[in-house]
């Protein structure tokens, strides 16, 4: 780990006394912005373009993402969405779930990544056939597993399904590297989690 | 956390039918009658406090079974596992679907009344997409739901009266029991052992909604039971209620079955682990544990021991006595008796083949252990039965005109776990036993049978007959006046009658989907009905799917709820 999270905790209060800095500007409507952003329904909302990925709060205390903890093909990250005003972690809708990975450069250039975004994609944590949690990891495939019915995906080709009942591939979400971070830049490709 | 609301409009009500809203010859349900149901209704899920499934309408005979035909059908639009009961109060019925839906149907004629259907959470996790029925009270029909909450419906109309939160579901609460109402009391139960909750029954004022007691199921710190449990692990130690319980008029106790430890694995665990896989008695006026007894300490096969005890009095060296029997999921049938104080132990025997006891201490029933049958991490662990046990939810019945009780039982099958260390995240599955490392293994026997109804002489203690089925068995049963035993829960899709008596078949008929429902039976107008839904899914489909993994089989049961109304021609 390069950083500790004391020293990432540091640099958070910077980016948080900047950010209230270029606030002052223009005050009164940011802070309404500001305000329903951070309302409990803020920690609900889905990944919204330009929110950062995070930790969940009851790991790494909630600190960012950063690039040296995403090992090419290693496990993916659980991780979340953080509004960048309110520092709000999304974790309080189960769809937030992302799974976040770095692809063994071969495999990154098969599937057409360019190599800015050094193999790194982001796919839905929530199973297509039930919505239970992908939470298991094939190390020797380097597929994710859903433990509930044994649905398992294929991170490296656009995590189609390869076996189980799942009905169709986990939603991609585009995300790209900004400085030591990573941003979310679009919404996911398809509906999260199982049919109702 | 406890909010009480108004409500007008979180759900989708219908009304269709002429006879549908604002009836005002809607009887309403009194503690009275629930104490003393009338044998025309059925007005909660197992018929009675007692929990016996038996009804004691006789029009429907071992002599005129034979011409059972089906009066009408409804579907209910939904799939997954209908295991809800119909409840009948004076020909009004009401069933429940999994997603939380409540249709008030006309119980002679069909016609729909109402129905509410709830809308859930988009991002609810369902281990468990099941509801097992409604309770009564008043004017009001009682739901408890997916996303934890209680509802109270309006019963001649599906409005909202009011609802309560229960719990938060994004921690792993959920509920899919019926509720239970005594003393103007409704109590519900949580569901959530494989996600890492702490148990609790709690009641509420059945009229208004107001919170009464909350009763942990797992002891805090200075409680009695708390030093069975190291460090913090109490904090998520599991042990959910998921079945509705019995209740005990006379001594006003209610009396819940409780569920597994958590995580699976007990490791981190070590201890008895109170209350987990025990039978309580809770005061229903302060919801204090006035009794209790556990079945097997330190739980880690997952013997949840949820269904709930059946009360009645039994002779017992001469004297009557007040007995409570119980069915358990880990292959032993249990005499207890209700004490002042206590819960005392009389007698277990296995009804299915169990290698995990190595003996059953006579005086306090604590069984020992084979520690070679002890799931832990790191190991593969194999024992019998399965994690689903001799016998999983589905309620066994008792007919007083027989003596008997009647068992839906699963033979011949072995499981195994691999366990390992378990990782907490709010809400998301905490067992230690993934489950892609979860085993059912049939014996060389289960090529012959593994479902199995038997009979059992609780005064003699000795079983007096079974009847076998290839597949296993998911059918709670249902005993009648008129000598006969009716359940479903086999893979083809068959509802059937058996002599009471004998275990002789005498009628079945194929359905749409496999019966996992609870059955019941009812009279309008003089004439007696038998009412089961039928709807396959949740653990029954989950075992399907291990067990044609074992036989290296397909076995497609259809799924698509309906309720079936049978009578015989008038």
């Amino acid at each position: 780990m390069p950083n500790s999270d004391h020293t990432h905790e540091g640099r958070r209060r910077l980016l948080r006394g900047a950010l209230c800095a270029s606030m002052c500007a223009t005050m009164s409507a940011v802070l309404a912005d500001t305000a329903r952003a951070a309302g409990p329904e803020a920690a609900k909302l889905a990944p919204q373009p330009g929110d950062e990925l995070c930790f969940a709060s009851f790991e790494h205390d909630g600190r960012l993402v950063q690039p040296a903890d995403l090992e090419p093909g290693a496990a993916p990250l659980l991780v979340y969405p953080r509004d960048p005003a309110s520092g709000v972690i999304r974790e309080r809708s189960r769809i937030n779930q992302i799974l976040l990975l770095r692809l063994m450069p071969d495999d990154a250039a098969a599937a057409g990544l360019d190599a800015a975004g050094e193999g790194v994609i982001a796919f839905s944590g929530i199973c297509t056939h039930a919505a239970c949690a992908v939470s298991e990891w094939n190390a020797e495939l380097r597929h994710v597993v859903c433990p509930c019915h044994a649905s398992e995906y294929d991170p490296a080709h656009k995590a189609k399904v390869v076996s189980g009942p799942a009905p169709r591939a986990l939603p991609s979400l585009p995300v790209a590297r900004r400085d030591d971070r990573y941003v979310i830049t679009g919404p996911f490709s398809g509906a999260v989690g199982a049919p109702a | 956390m406890m909010r009480l609301r108004v409500m007008m409009a979180t759900a989708l009500v219908s009304w269709l039918g002429a006879a549908s809203a604002a009836d005002p010859a809607y009887r309403a349900v009194t503690d009275a009658r629930l104490a003393a149901p009338e044998p025309h209704n059925w007005l909660m899920t197992r018929g009675d406090y007692g929990s016996l499934g038996y009804s004691p309408l006789d029009q429907i005979t071992v002599a005129n079974v034979a011409t059972l035909k089906p009066e009408w059908t409804f579907s209910t639009g939904v799939s997954e596992a209908h295991q809800a009961p119909p409840i009948v109060n004076d020909g009004v019925m009401f069933i429940t679907t999994p997603r939380n839906q409540v249709i008030a149907i006309d119980a002679s004629t069909g016609n729909q009344l109402w129905r509410y259907a709830r809308e859930l959470p988009a991002d609810l996790f369902q281990l468990h997409p099941t509801n097992r029925g409604v309770a009564l009270y008043g004017d009001l029909v009682l739901l408890a739901t997916l996303d934890a909450y209680l509802v109270a419906l309006d019963a001649r109309t599906g409005e909202v009266k009011w609802e309560q939160q229960v719990e938060d579901y994004l921690s792993g609460y959920y509920m899919t029991l019926a509720p239970l109402v005594a003393e103007g009391r409704v109590m519900v139960g949580v569901s959530g052992g494989e996600f890492g909750v702490r148990g609790f029954v709690q009641a509420f004022d059945a009229t208004t909604g107001e919170p009464a007691w909350k009763t942990f199921t797992v002891p805090g710190p200075g409680e009695p039971g708390h030093d069975s449990w190291p460090g913090n692990t109490w904090q998520r130690g599991g042990v959910p209620v998921w079945v509705t319980g019995s209740y005990d008029a006379d001594a006003k106790l209610a009396y819940w079955g409780t569920g597994n430890a958590g995580p699976w694995i007990g490791d981190e665990r070590k201890g008895d682990n109170l209350y987990a896989t025990s039978v309580i008695a809770l005061d229903v006026a302060s919801g204090a544990i006035r009794a209790h007894h556990q079945y097997h300490w330190h739980d880690v096969w997952d013997w949840d021991e949820v269904a709930a005890p059946l009360l009645l009095d039994l002779e017992r060296d001469g004297k009557p006595t007040k007995a409570l029997v119980h069915a358990g999921r880990d292959g032993y049938l249990w005499w207890l008796e209700r004490k002042q104080g206590s819960i005392g132990f009389v007698d277990a025997k296995p009804y299915v083949q169990q290698n995990v006891y190595t003996g059953i201490d006579p005086q306090t029933g604590r069984p020992s252990y084979d520690e070679a049958r002890i799931p832990r991490a790191g190991a593969r662990t194999e024992f019998c039965p399965s994690i689903w046990g001799g016998k999983d939810w589905p309620p066994a019945a008792y007919s007083p005109q027989t003596g008997l009780l009647y068992i839906p039982a699963n033979e011949n099958l072995c499981g195994a776990i691999t366990g390992e260390p378990a990782k907490y995240r709010p809400g998301e599955l905490y067992m230690g036993v993934p489950l892609t490392k979860l085993e059912v293994n049939p014996t060389p026997a289960a090529k012959d049978h593994i479902g199995e109804l038997q009979a059992w002489d609780l005064k003699t203690r000795e079983r007096v007959w079974k009847v076998d089925f290839k597949s296993h068995n998911w059918g709670p049963v249902l005993a009648t006046g008129g000598g006969l035993v009716f359940a479903g829960g086999t893979n083809d899709r068959y509802f059937r009658a058996f002599d009471a008596k004998t275990g002789k078949l005498l009628w079945q008929q194929r359905t749409n989907s496999g019966v996992v429902g609870m059955p019941a039976s009812y009279e309008v107008d003089g004439r007696q009905y038998i009412a089961v839904q039928s709807g396959w899914g949740v653990d029954a489909q989950r075992k399907q799917d291990f067990l044609d993994k074992a036989f290296k089989t397909r076995t497609q049961v259809p799924q698509g709820g309906v309720l079936w109304v049978f009578a015989v021609p008038e």
